[in-house]
């Protein structure tokens, strides 16, 4: 459903990501997995087209979207929840969703407001609030619903465990693990291996913008030398 | 009692016009981050299209449906302004955008002359309003009480398109996170494009509405935009209330200002406006910008080098020809080369804030002027000699910068800018109205040198001791720890700070400087010409500085002197054509959208293309 080749992207003269290439199937959850700085959040934004790839493609439901607008590959039915949230703190939960709103799509799940409050009581609860006066694992469940109200059929999620209280952790792995059930596919980036392995089916390492690694969880833990040269501090 | 009231009830109704312009302004800013210069262009431009279209329709459903009219067709107009200029410079630098406004105001000014002929237009009386209604005996006109009552209408639709409709919850969200909005999958061009058409159909209303009180003329444009970025910076820039009691208040101050204090009715607004940005930096209902929000953008700045043994001696070269050239050609030679000296110092003072300290100034007339008014008011009032008044005019400019910029460096980004301008339009408006000491309208004239130099030949020599002496202290400062210190807090404030700079200290030394050399520029300017008058502190002084900066490069250090040179030049033989503003304005628009590193650095370019420079080379 979605695959990278040979993508090469930088920050100004800063090469980010070499020649890296990935796939992603239909209904699978990926987790994408390396230090700081290995170029995990460029890649979803190198798929968003957030940052546009120097050279190599990306490819999502057989369309070349190399190059498009971000708003072009939204419509497309790939959905960003991008790492620091971004919610829009002026704006109330409700007008939050609103934003995120986009038309139905064949290929995906329908998602209403009430839908999204049943998947996350919490912001049922506080519909009526600003952005800024929820708290981090409140206003990460906003932005990943404002990004369900898209109707996407596939969604990159970037660390969704960040900077969150243990206890919503849990709650946002459940969530994840009930999309995924739903059919939804997936590409997530984690440093919280623990969490990836309790909602992804598939691992890919990355360090410095190259993959060293992808398979499943059992493969990974049956490959100590992986974890101790890309991942172990 | 009655005329109290009578006068409140003018300075409401006088609001609703202004309300409409500014909200229209503060909209485009909020979504679009553009500081659109030529608002006050489509206000004028509402008021012509209206005229027009008033003598069209018939009756008082033709008066009111003009005035709807107008502000589609004003939109309209904003449109294609948008989609031709700004779209190919939303991601420049600001400086960009704003240049590319100034060009869209002479072409609209132009355009404006061709059309409709350089007389005013008096505006229809408004159909069924168009006599007066006694309130405690004083005569109110009737229309005044229908803007009064229609402004809150127009207020509160605006109100509901933003706060209720989806359109307004995107324009809302868009105000504060671009990017995150576009990833949402909402097309951010056409939410830009419609917010423009908003603001500009809002500008048109305004213009079209306070036709049957004011009329319409060529002046319109600059006369309210001094006024409607007033209302934005007191109100908060994209706070729609704030407009409104911004509005209000400027509108209300203006007319008891007219009353009571008829002498100072201009700096008046601008105290009020300095007072509340002392108090509240951000106006009275805006919020905080986003630190790096409105700085240096797009490619990574070329480190600047001294210019080498080559670059030096080509330099030599051509000042020893300036030097010499005089001598051999016509009089006229000379006098215009002190003028192009005079401004090449002018613009490189400017290009020392801009370039090296990103200090975007908006009013650096104010000590250009400043300095032709020290020198000017020092002959005319205490017969001080040229010699003495031409090293007064410097120290007092660089003076006012210090005072100025202790104040406008407390901001950044547009509100720094806004509020340079709002003080040298202060300057202006206390050189307009205190007609005792500075002359008001009629300047000061009558101040030549003294008999030594009354020669033109001679006064060249002087200009071209002083500003090549001028233009190379800058220079040196630019190449001396002092130089890096103030690009330090140009690249990065917070890093500079970390390192032991105090950042603020440095931006204001740099603004001293600059006005000090500004000031040197207006204080020869004024024995060039034998007189000051105040438009030397009006902002299309201000203006030309930017523009010539801009064409020159901002982005190389000898961008100023260049761009000064070329323009003082080329507007010598561009003022002798009638439609010479609509010609600029398409040069300067076409420069912003395709060479949009100006003469120097376009020039550098083409250099390494044929190989004539090494592309690790620095030019000067």
């Amino acid at each position: 459903m979605l695959e990278l080749a040979q993508i090469n992207s930088f920050y100004g003269k800063a090469h980010v990501l070499r020649a890296l290439s990935l796939q992603v199937s239909r209904g699978q959850v990926v987790a994408l997995l390396g230090r700081n700085g290995a170029g995990k959040t460029t890649t979803l934004k190198s798929i968003m087209q957030l940052v546009v790839p120097r050279s190599g493609r990306v490819r999502f439901n057989g369309a070349d979207i190399t190059g498009w607008p971000a708003h072009r590959v939204a419509r497309a039915g790939l959905g960003y929840v991008p790492e620091e949230r971004r919610i829009f703190t002026d704006l109330t939960v409700l007008e939050n969703l609103e934003v995120g709103r986009q038309k139905p799509r064949q290929d995906a799940a329908i998602w209403s407001r009430d839908a999204l409050f049943e998947l996350f009581p919490n912001l049922a609860e506080r519909r009526h609030n600003r952005g800024r006066d929820l708290s981090g694992g409140e206003q990460q469940m906003l932005s990943i619903a404002r990004t369900l109200m898209g109707n996407p059929s596939c969604v990159l999620l970037d660390e969704p465990s960040e900077g969150i209280a243990p206890v919503i952790i849990e709650d946002m792995a459940r969530a994840i693990v009930q999309l995924r059930d739903q059919g939804l596919t997936v590409l997530l980036s984690e440093q919280n291996l623990h969490f990836a392995r309790a909602v992804a089916s598939r691992a890919v390492v990355l360090d410095r913008g190259t993959t060293r690694f992808s398979g499943s969880f059992a493969d990974l833990d049956a490959s100590p030398e992986i974890r101790d040269a890309w991942l172990s501090v | 009692m009655g005329l109290f009231i009578a006068q409140l009830l003018t300075g409401l109704a006088n609001a609703g016009a202004l309300f409409m312009v500014a909200s229209g302004l503060s909209l485009i800013f909020g979504v679009t981050r553009i500081v659109n210069f030529a608002h006050g262009s489509f206000y004028m431009l509402g008021a012509y299209v209206g005229y027009t279209l008033m003598q069209v329709l018939p009756g008082a459903f033709g008066f009111w449906g003009a005035i709807l009219l107008t502000g589609v067709v004003v939109g309209l107009v904003g449109v294609i302004v948008e989609i031709l200029v700004l779209r190919p410079v939303y991601r420049a630098p600001e400086l960009f955008q704003l240049v590319a406004t100034f060009g869209v105001i002479l072409v609209i000014q132009d355009l404006a002359l061709m059309i409709w002929g350089p007389q005013d237009l008096l505006g229809p009386r408004a159909p069924g309003l168009k006599g007066i209604v006694r309130i405690m005996g004083e005569p109110v006109p009737k229309y005044d009480l229908a803007l009064i009552a229609i402004t809150p209408f127009v207020a509160l639709a605006l109100w509901w398109l933003i706060a209720r409709t989806r359109v307004g919850i995107l324009v809302r969200a868009a105000t504060q996170d671009r990017e995150m909005v576009g990833a949402l999958g909402v097309n951010q061009s056409w939410l830009f494009t419609g917010v423009f058409f908003l603001g500009c159909a809002l500008a048109g209303l305004g213009g079209a509405v306070q036709l049957p009180k004011g009329g319409a003329d060529l002046l319109m444009d600059f006369n309210i935009l001094a006024s409607i970025f007033v209302v934005v910076v007191i109100g908060g820039m994209g706070s729609l209330p704030g407009a409104y009691l911004a509005a209000v208040l400027v509108s209300v101050l203006n007319v008891f200002g007219v009353t009571y204090l008829p002498q100072s009715t201009l700096v008046l607004m601008f105290v009020v406006m300095a007072l509340v940005l002392m108090i509240r930096p951000y106006g009275l209902l805006g919020r905080e910008e986003v630190a790096g929000d409105h700085g240096q953008s797009g490619e990574p700045e070329r480190p600047i080098k001294p210019a080498g043994a080559r670059v030096r001696l080509i330099v030599a070269a051509g000042l020893a020809v300036l030097a010499v050239v005089p001598l051999l050609a016509p009089s006229w030679i000379a006098i215009l080369a002190t003028d192009i000296l005079i401004f090449c110092l002018f613009a490189a003072s400017l290009h020392f804030l801009l370039g090296l300290g990103g200090l975007v100034s908006f009013g650096h007339a104010a000590f250009f002027g400043g300095g032709a008014y020290v020198a000017a008011l020092l002959v005319a009032h205490a017969g001080t000699p040229m010699e003495l008044a031409l090293l007064l005019a410097p120290l007092g400019a660089g003076l006012l910068a210090m005072i100025i910029g202790w104040v406008c460096l407390r901001l950044t980004g547009v509100y720094f800018a806004m509020l340079t301008l709002a003080f040298a339009q202060l300057l202006w408006s206390l050189a307009y109205q205190w007609g005792e000491v500075t002359g008001g309208d009629d300047g000061l004239v009558d101040i030549w040198p003294p008999d030594w130099a009354t020669s033109n030949l001679v006064f060249f020599y002087l200009t071209l001791v002083l500003c090549i002496g001028g233009i190379l202290a800058l220079r040196h400062a630019a190449h001396a720890p002092f130089g890096y210190a103030l690009r330090a807090a140009r690249d990065s404030a917070r890093q500079a700070e970390a390192t032991g700079i105090h950042t603020r200290a440095v931006q204001w030394v740099a603004f001293a400087l600059a006005g000090a050399m500004a000031g040197l520029a207006g204080g020869l300017f004024v024995f060039a010409k034998g007189s000051v008058f105040p438009n030397e502190l009006e902002i299309t002084r201000s203006f030309d500085a930017l523009i010539v900066v801009f064409l020159g490069g901002v982005k190389t250090l000898s961008g100023g002197v260049v761009g000064g040179a070329v323009f003082e030049s080329a507007k010598d033989m561009l003022t002798r054509f009638e439609y010479w503003r609509l010609a600029l304005g398409l040069t300067i628009i076409a420069v912003v959208v395709l060479a949009p590193e100006g003469i120097v650095g376009g020039l550098r370019r083409l250099g390494e293309r044929i190989g004539l420079l090494r592309p690790s080379e620095q030019e000067t």
